[in-house]
């Protein structure tokens, strides 16, 4: 294994997933950099890409009324900017921007989507790995919905 | 008289009476959230308390309430608390100027177990005003920063804007021995920090999860999910320590307020470790 596969499979979201399934996801994947302030995606915009980050920090952001971008979240080494390619309509929700140099995959999700819907194994591994970084995003959304450092008054 | 005697002999002889102390200085900390210096006003040497303990502050005339002791230990001349206004006698330490005087009880409780570190990595998880109890908790591991392996800061809190203690964080994260992680539930887009719950902070730790102590404190949901993330990444329970809160009348186990199942939080807390507690705090009734 060598180049974008051995760099695929370091990812954290691919670790211990077997070597065809690495082959058959590096197949959709390119490496990709954003400069400071670069956007990787913005809201309304088809979700044709997954980023896998590998270095850097990204920010995700919703526009408001009268506050501006407002950050919800923000991702690091090891993380995913990116869930909304599994489920149709494959549209983001908010923007996604890289608040320094950020080096990540970019995996085509078409591309995959297309190989999982041809080999089913291949689906059920990366559903197995993307459904607990979902379940983690929710429960942490849950706590801050709760607004729990807010005054208890 | 059987119960009393029983309780007793863990009051100490002035346990109920307050001394009189004094304002020597007053900072606003954030717009609810006020940081008071007591000094002495009767004469009398302060009384000397370990980290995580709490006093009993009555502003005369108005009410009593317990309040977390956020200074250093070390120093015996003055007694630093934090206070959010949350109440009508909350709101009355706001009101306090340079040479009031207040009267104090305790200190009380039970200390956060600082020693158990020593030769431990140890990871302190703050959340919102949870930082001021743990504040003397972070001058002792400072003050013996030898003793220990690797020191861990992770503090949450809603915004940049409500960040406790920013100057000293700071201060902190520049003397390079202790790692110093701030997150906030949201921010505005110049926020260059972490946005997130505390608990996403937890996986990425890098410590020695078998050989490190925690100490947590914080919102009690918040608390509850960060000792569980704890334990997630290899922590042993009984190293996990949290200060629990509850309504505090007495403060000696006497009038059964802060009763939880069958402990007082006054005098069995409020620091206590988390295998001790992990079942009852998902619990409503208590």
């Amino acid at each position: 294994m060598e180049g974008l596969e051995r760099i695929v499979a370091e990812h954290r979201l691919f670790e211990g997933l077997g070597d065809e399934f690495i082959k058959l996801a590096a197949g959709c994947a390119k490496n990709v950099r954003f400069n400071a302030d670069q956007y990787l995606f913005h809201a309304e915009d088809p979700a044709d890409w997954i980023y896998l980050v590998r270095h850097g920090r990204v920010a995700l952001e919703l526009a408001t009324p009268g506050r501006g971008a407002v950050q919800f979240e923000t991702l690091g080494e090891g993380e995913i900017a990116g869930l909304t390619w599994l489920l149709p309509p494959y549209r983001w929700g908010y923007d996604a921007r890289a608040i320094e140099l950020v080096r990540a995959i970019a995996l085509d999700a078409q591309c995959l989507r297309d190989k999982c819907e041809v080999d089913h194994d291949l689906g059920y591994a990366l559903l197995k790995r993307f459904l607990p970084v979902l379940v983690q995003r929710l429960q942490a959304t849950r706590l801050q919905m709760l607004d729990v450092y807010g005054s208890p008054r | 008289m059987d119960r009393l005697a029983e309780i007793a002999p863990v009051m100490a002889p002035d346990a109920m009476l307050p001394r009189v102390v004094r304002v020597a200085k007053r900072t606003r900390d954030l717009p609810d959230t006020w940081t008071l210096e007591l000094v002495a006003a009767d004469g009398a040497p302060l009384p000397r308390y370990e980290p995580g303990q709490f006093t009993m502050l009555y502003v005369f005339g108005i009410g009593e309430i317990p309040v977390s002791i956020s200074g250093d230990a070390a120093d015996g001349s003055r007694i630093v608390q934090t206070i959010r206004a949350v109440g009508k006698v909350s709101e009355a330490f706001g009101r306090l100027t340079v040479g009031d005087t207040l009267g104090l009880r305790g200190p009380f409780g039970t200390a956060w177990p600082v020693a158990e570190g020593y030769e431990h990595d140890v990871v302190v998880v703050a959340g919102g005003l949870g930082l001021a109890p743990l504040r003397p908790a972070l001058y002792r591991l400072q003050a013996e920063r030898k003793r220990f392996g690797k020191l861990v800061l992770l503090y949450g809190t809603r915004r940049p804007e409500d960040i406790l203690f920013r100057r000293q964080l700071a201060n902190w994260r520049k003397q390079l021995d202790m790692e110093i992680e701030v997150t906030v539930d949201h921010a505005g887009h110049d926020w260059r920090g972490h946005v997130g719950v505390v608990t996403k902070l937890i996986p990425r730790l890098g410590v020695d999860a078998a050989n490190t102590v925690a100490l947590v404190c914080g919102p009690e949901v918040m608390m509850r999910f960060s000792a569980s993330a704890l334990h997630d990444i290899g922590m042993p329970e009984d190293a996990i320590h949290l200060s629990l809160e509850r309504n505090m009348k007495c403060a000696v186990g006497l009038c059964g307020h802060c009763q939880f199942a069958g402990s007082f939080i006054c005098k069995d807390g409020a620091v206590m470790r988390y295998d001790t507690v992990r079942r009852l705090l998902a619990l409503k009734e208590i």
